[in-house]
């Protein structure tokens, strides 16, 4: 994608992504010339379209991480996950962390604990071995 | 007004970079696999999801490094059949079968969700699927192997989509069971698959002997010209499937 200033007939330069948290997408590109600032501003089906084929808007910063995409799009399901333990979750590396949480799920279902906390992941990784997880 | 093309500065995202990168990913991750099989079939319940677990085991047992790719999203079934468990993909099963699985990440029982816009869904879906299985191929350690078995769902979606994430058509071992009607449907998949450039590596007739009636397998084998490579009773021993593994 690119924009073109149509008085200057200068390309764009992209100067910014932002990710507002509504699951929109807004991207600003600069024309070098006059200074004019345009932003492209996606809605929620057309940002999740380009997350769902892995890349980024602007080029990636930073290289993609194992199971990038399923790890941050699929709902794996389950029982309902407190902040702390999200966050402990999320110190888990993320190669892993599909398959770490859906121990924890499968743990937390067969003993009808509705919510997970970070003293029921530990309870759980002595019973099931997972240290360090 | 120029045209994108005409604007020679690059495209800053660089989206086709990134794609490309992507595919070299999966290539790479993949360089180390002796063999690439698909196992599919046009019609669904045939048993493609068996057929690929025991095949996979006899393989083992003969001494091959051996993984499966369950690329049945939706009805994830290959790690239950293997017995397949651990914290760090690829999960190891029976005989030591390495697998991949959205079975692996979904809560027991939960179905294939994915986060975003609920409406228009299905505008998508179908990349968000395709991403998934991407990054089974491309993300997962699998180490050397001497053959990756890629459980394929009914229909031809993705086996389409893995053509293009594997650069060229895997080869193909078609599932069928002995009725007229799994031959009709099971020939529209080996006629895409022929068409994409696959290789044909044989048919396995499962759920023969009982009330199921038909020839699906050798009218099959005689349109296409591939050997009918086992048929598979209701009730096969470790040898039935040790003999197909010999076959392939």
């Amino acid at each position: 994608m690119k924009f073109l200033c149509v008085e200057c007939d200068q390309q764009m330069a992209f100067t910014e992504r932002a990710l507002p948290g509504d699951g929109t997408l807004a991207a600003t590109f600069k024309c070098p010339k006059c200074g004019r600032v345009v932003a492209m501003l996606a809605n929620p089906m057309e940002t999740q379209l380009v997350s769902s084929l892995g890349v980024e808007i602007g080029g990636r910063t930073v290289p993609a991480e194992a199971f990038e995409t399923v790890g941050a799009n699929v709902v794996t399901g389950g029982p309902a996950w407190s902040a702390d333990a999200q966050e402990r979750l999320r110190r888990v590396p993320s190669f892993v962390r599909g398959m770490v949480k859906k121990i924890y799920a499968d743990y937390a279902k067969e003993r009808g604990i509705r919510e997970i906390t970070p003293a029921i992941m530990d309870t759980a990784r002595a019973e099931l071995g997972l240290e360090g997880m | 007004m120029r045209t994108y093309h005409q604007l020679t500065d690059p495209d800053r995202s660089g989206l086709a970079a990134q794609i490309g990168a992507q595919r070299r990913r999966v290539a790479e991750r993949l360089a180390g696999v002796g063999r690439i099989l698909a196992v599919m079939s046009g019609k669904g319940g045939v048993g493609k999801s068996y057929v690929t677990a025991h095949l996979g085991r006899a393989l083992a047992r003969g001494g091959k490094a051996v993984g499966v790719v369950d690329a049945d999203l939706n009805g994830p079934t290959i790690p239950a059949l293997l017995q397949a468990s651990g914290t760090t993909p690829p999960a190891v099963g029976l005989d030591g079968v390495k697998c991949i699985s959205m079975g692996l990440l979904l809560a027991d029982g939960a179905p294939l969700a994915f986060k975003g816009p609920s409406a228009e869904s299905f505008v998508w879906r179908g990349a968000m699927e395709a991403a998934a299985l991407r990054e089974f191929l491309g993300d997962v350690e699998w180490g050397t192997l001497d053959v990756l078995l890629l459980d394929l769902p009914p229909g031809m979606q993705r086996y389409l989509e893995l053509c293009d994430l594997l650069g060229a058509p895997p080869a193909v071992l078609t599932v069928t069971i002995p009725t007229p009607e799994s031959r009709d449907a099971v020939r529209r998949a080996m006629r895409a698959a022929v068409d994409r450039g696959s290789e044909l590596l044989g048919i396995v007739e499962n759920m023969v002997g009982g009330e199921l009636q038909g020839s699906a397998a050798a009218d099959l084998s005689r349109e296409f010209g591939t050997p009918v490579l086992a048929r598979i009773p209701w009730h096969p021993t470790p040898d039935t499937w040790n003999q197909l593994a010999t076959r392939l």
